[in-house]
């Protein structure tokens, strides 16, 4: 019952600095998802050529992917500052709380951000045109997505000791994967080396994921095993890094 | 009548690196030995570096110890590190509020944080926000939410004026008259004669003296702790 208490707690903390902040946080969420809609569905999107529907259509399920990797990756980063900065993050470390409950709050809070800008991903994909085939599958997927990513930006945040290093973490690994995994184009034109490095990332089967349930083709059961392999993994590995803070 | 707390050999070596850029250790706390009574003031007094922080941060389970045990209550604090953490309440010395958060969620996130139901949090910081109006004040209002058994106070007067230093320190005796035990570090000499039951002196990580601030002065034949204290830790102490 505490367990459950502590998690609310770390993410009612969250829920109160988003709510203050929810018609800002909408807006400049909608930025990035209207030039990608524009840049590649409109402009870019007319010239190419799929094999199932538009570009538009392609194109959707890939920027869902992307996106809510970026926001869920994003919205838990603060928690660097909070250990490194403003040491707020000693007020957890203190209370007699259940540790993983400050890993899941967090990490809850993150995929909250993640889908909201998904749902507005999507309202605006509708408004373009785009048609997406929805299902509890394809929710499910883009929450697990969310917590794979939340869950390394509360890694980083754990393991990183500097402003500029969390930065590299954007260019180094989210900025490749944004491109490389299934986003805007096929993996299949990519070289044979190159796509099985690619089918490593997580990123890879949440495109491929939502791609095929988006346009109503077939998915493998092996994307899911691995995002769900990520998660337990990274869920695990967040436990142990907030719990060595104290050495 | 068991001790409030034990410190037994209690050891913080920090990986470090040399000027020469090798690695290296550094011994912050070495072997510290001492026992805090149940409702006394403790005041841990040093120069820069000699380890009360670190002292504090082990006893308030921020930080393992490398070596040595902590008895709360005759109880390992490890093995406890919950229940221990239900007593005691912490004034750091740098403010650490959350800065997203108003002063008032940052009372409440505290309270949710220690299992206060809403009825009793929200009595207890209205109770308290009588005291406040600087942030330092805040902290110590923080900590004090969830009625802890034992206080921390690290370096709690540093840079403040001489009228709100004198509110603390009235607030320390209430705490103490409340049955609170009090573990505090000072720069401030005055401040450990003013408020504390018995001082350690601490320089390079280890304890030098333990006494009473009255007995400390008799028996060196000084007429000041900050006397006793220069006198004790202006000794070069060998690590």
């Amino acid at each position: 019952m505490n367990a459950l208490m502590d998690i609310w707690t770390v993410f009612w903390r969250d829920w109160v600095v988003l709510k203050r902040r929810l018609t800002k946080f909408i807006l400049s969420r909608m930025v990035a998802p209207m030039l990608y809609l524009v840049a590649f569905g409109w402009g870019l999107g007319r010239s190419i050529e799929v094999s199932s529907g538009t570009y538009l259509d392609f194109l959707v399920p890939g920027i869902l992917a992307l996106n809510s990797m970026n926001i869920s990756f994003n919205s838990i980063t603060p928690v660097h500052a909070e250990r490194i900065y403003h040491k707020s993050l000693e007020e957890y470390l203190i209370a007699p709380i259940w540790p993983p409950a400050f890993v899941i709050g967090k990490v809850l809070a993150a995929v909250l951000r993640g889908l909201i800008s998904s749902a507005l991903i999507v309202v605006l994909a509708l408004l373009f045109g785009a048609h997406i085939a929805f299902s509890p599958l394809f929710l499910a997927v883009l929450v697990l997505n969310c917590i794979i990513f939340a869950e390394i930006g509360f890694l980083a945040a754990m393991k990183i000791s500097t402003y500029e290093e969390m930065g590299q973490v954007n260019t180094y690994i989210l900025l490749p994967m944004s491109f490389l995994c299934g986003t805007f184009f096929s993996t299949h034109a990519l070289p044979a080396a190159v796509r099985i490095f690619i089918e490593l990332l997580p990123l890879t089967h949440t495109s491929y994921l939502l791609r095929g349930l988006g346009t109503g083709t077939a998915v493998s059961s092996l994307s899911l095993l691995v995002l769900l392999a990520y998660a337990l993994f990274c869920f695990v590995w967040g436990c142990r890094a907030f719990s060595q803070l104290r050495r | 009548m068991q001790p409030m707390m034990e410190l037994e050999a209690l050891t913080k070596r920090f990986r470090h690196k040399d000027p020469e850029g090798k690695a290296a250790w550094k011994t912050a706390v070495d072997g510290l030995t001492l026992s805090v009574e149940r409702g006394e003031v403790f005041g841990l007094l040093g120069p820069n570096g000699a380890g009360k922080t670190t002292t504090i941060r082990m006893l308030t389970l921020l930080m393992e110890p490398t070596s040595g045990r902590i008895l709360y209550d005759g109880r390992e604090a490890a093995a406890h590190a919950q229940a221990v953490k239900q007593i005691i309440g912490v004034v750091p010395q740098h403010v650490n509020f959350d800065q997203d958060l108003t002063v008032r969620e940052n009372l409440e996130l505290h309270a949710r944080l220690h299992h206060m139901d809403r009825a009793a949090r929200e009595a207890r910081i209205r109770q308290l926000l009588d005291y406040v109006g600087m942030k330092r004040r805040l902290l110590i209002v923080r900590a004090l939410i969830h009625r802890p058994r034992v206080l921390f106070l690290d370096e709690p007067t540093v840079a403040l004026d001489p009228q709100v230093r004198r509110r603390i320190w009235s607030l320390v005796r209430k705490m103490k008259a409340a049955g609170v035990t009090v573990f505090l570090t000072t720069h401030y000499i005055e401040e450990a004669e003013a408020l504390c039951d018995r001082v350690a002196m601490l320089a390079g990580g280890h304890l030098v003296d333990l006494d009473t601030p009255a007995h400390f002065c008799e028996k060196m034949g000084l007429s000041t702790l900050e006397d006793v204290f220069l006198a004790l830790t202006g000794k070069k102490v060998t690590p």
